[in-house]
């Protein structure tokens, strides 16, 4: 049991500040999702827990210990390109498995662990393609599997299912909620579906722009989770809710007459 | 929508559905007519080259019929020594070739991985780069003598920097998500280096490779034209000493042949070993 800790924290890019005073835990087993209008700042927030950013000052920790780098206790998923072309789908799962991190690792275990995150996943019948071969979803799969063969206490994904269509990431969706289950890890999940965010997480969420900041937290209190769950009225209700104060934050609100004025020509 | 359902009893012929055209941007052209196509840009060189010789227009000095640069070769390949002139000059290529590789691949991975090491290399590869290989000849002369490490001194100078920056290119290619992923799984610097950068950006790389070997020809013969006294770029220059212009023919003749050989191998072997590259 793990929990991540993010306090004070703020952001500048040289004179532009991204992110001000950001606050938030996450704990081993729960799913928080990040939500926002484009540019507020989650892949940067998220990048900054991951270590592949650094914070401009504030508090990062995991169980009282600073993070001042990338490590392999918070593994990250990225939207695309990220899986190694040269590699077959078991090798890329098992990438993790070469490096020094992992030295002295019980082995066999490793091997079980890697053929049971294949089955997990659906991956066992393509186990020897190569990702080219694979369609968009299937290499999502990969990806995701190849992060919890790290056995991160915490799970970072941006925006992983953005590049999939709307059926593939419904299965995508049923998975994920059942790799939480299996795996135990904390997951922190970037999205701009919010749609996605209620259905997966235990918490949204809001970032809202100019700088980056926390708006709003939602505890989602539902159900257990089923597609049909997405028609329910205290689903929707959630749903309506956080689009709304989205686009309140977004400072984009739809001018309908200046759109008039445009069709009138 | 009733209209839609009431076309679903009509019953069509299939009509066949066209391939798409050869002539769309990008739009793709089957093996044997890629084959026939390129075969047929050599037969029309061939062919018009014949018919200028034998319309007998241009004087033979100027450009000996295919027949005559044909015996040429037969004579030059049985009485004289086209082979070892051959031979010679393979083994300077691919020793100049070898030793800007063996510098350029390391070095260009460093670049491409930091930015101080970009830093201090790159402008002065740069520079380096304009600078002309052909001019540095008389101070090669001068320095290595006449020996075989001018000759490959010669190429080096020509491919090497060429070489680094594509290189150092390559890498740079390489998507930042990869290596980013190595590292939230603890990959070290070494690491990301050994089992990510060098290995995505590897196909990239032995295209670089393919193309400064072509470099590499052009550099040994302006070698071999002002210090050797053997080698396909000296039998250029001899012949052109007594007026054999089917002789210079055969010679670039000879470099052409092998450019098209190794650089057909060379892709050949790069569809097996990188088949998830798609061309
Ligand atoms: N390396 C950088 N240098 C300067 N500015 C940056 C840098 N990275 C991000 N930014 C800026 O920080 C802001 C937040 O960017 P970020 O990518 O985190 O937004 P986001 O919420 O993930 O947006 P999206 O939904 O479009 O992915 C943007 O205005 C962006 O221009
Ligand atoms: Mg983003």
């Amino acid at each position: 049991m793990s929990t991540l800790l993010v306090s004070h924290l703020n952001k500048r890019f040289g004179a532009f500040e991204a992110l001000r005073d950001i606050n938030l835990t996450l704990q081993s087993g729960e799913f928080v999702a990040l939500v926002g209008a484009s540019g507020c700042g989650k892949s940067t927030l998220l990048r900054i827990v991951g270590g592949l950013e650094t914070r401009s000052n504030g508090v990062l920790e995991i169980d009282g210990v600073g993070i001042t780098g990338p490590g392999h206790d918070r593994a990250m998923v990225f939207q695309d390109y990220s899986l190694y072309p040269w590699l077959s789908v078991i090798e890329n799962v098992r990438f993790c498995r070469g490096l020094k991190a992992y030295r002295g690792q019980e082995a066999n275990e490793a091997v079980r662990h890697a053929d049971l995150l294949l089955e997990l996943m659906g991956l066992t019948r393509v186990r020897n393609s190569r990702p080219d071969q694979l369609s968009g979803g299937m290499r999502q799969r990969v990806a995701i599997a190849r992060a919890l063969m790290a056995q991160p206490d915490f799970l970072l994904m941006d925006e992983p299912f953005g590049a999939l269509d709307t059926q593939t990431r419904e299965v995508m969706h049923d998975l994920i909620l059942h790799v939480k289950e299996v795996e135990k890890s904390g997951i922190l999940f970037v999205t701009h579906d919010v749609e996605e965010a209620v259905y997966l997480a235990d918490r949204v969420v809001v970032l809202a722009p100019h700088p980056g900041h926390i708006d709003s937290v939602w505890h989602i209190d539902l159900p257990k989770r089923t597609q049909d769950l997405k028609l329910a009225p205290e689903f929707l209700h959630y749903k309506r809710e956080i689009t709304q104060r989205i686009r309140a934050t977004s400072g984009m609100v739809s001018d309908l007459s200046v759109l008039a004025a445009l069709a009138a020509g | 929508m009733g209209q839609l359902s009431s076309l679903e009893g009509v019953k069509t012929k299939p009509k066949p559905v066209a391939p798409p055209s050869s002539w769309t941007v990008r739009g793709t052209l089957s093996k044997p007519l890629y084959r026939f196509i390129a075969l047929t840009s050599f037969v029309l060189l061939l062919a018009s080259w014949w018919s200028v010789t034998a319309s007998g227009i241009v004087d033979p000095m100027f450009l000996p019929s295919p027949q005559d640069v044909v015996s040429q070769a037969w004579n030059w390949a049985t009485t004289d020594n086209l082979f070892t002139d051959t031979g010679i000059s393979i083994y300077r290529v691919m020793a100049g070739f070898a030793i800007s590789a063996l510098m350029a691949v390391p070095l260009g991975l460093y670049i491409g991985a930091f930015q101080p090491v970009r830093a201090f290399f790159e402008p002065l590869l740069e520079f380096s780069r304009y600078l002309p290989a052909v001019a540095f000849v008389p101070l090669v002369l001068l320095w290595a003598g006449i020996g075989e490490s001018s000759k490959i001194t010669v190429i080096w100078l020509g491919t090497f920097f060429q070489m680094v920056l594509m290189i150092s290119d390559d890498v740079s290619r390489v998507p930042m998500s990869q290596i980013e992923a190595a590292r939230t799984l603890g990959a070290t610097n070494g690491e990301v280096i050994r089992k990510v950068l060098l290995r995505s950006a590897m196909p990239g790389m032995f295209d670089t490779l393919r193309l400064t070997l072509g470099f590499a020809w052009t550099y040994l013969v302006v070698a071999e034209m002002v210090a050797a006294n053997s080698g396909l770029g000296y039998a250029i220059l001899q012949s052109q000493r007594f007026l054999q212009t089917d002789r210079i023919f055969v010679g670039i003749i000879v470099i052409g042949i092998i450019g098209l050989i190794t650089d057909q191998g060379l892709r050949f072997i790069h569809r097996r070993l990188f088949p998830w590259v798609k061309k």
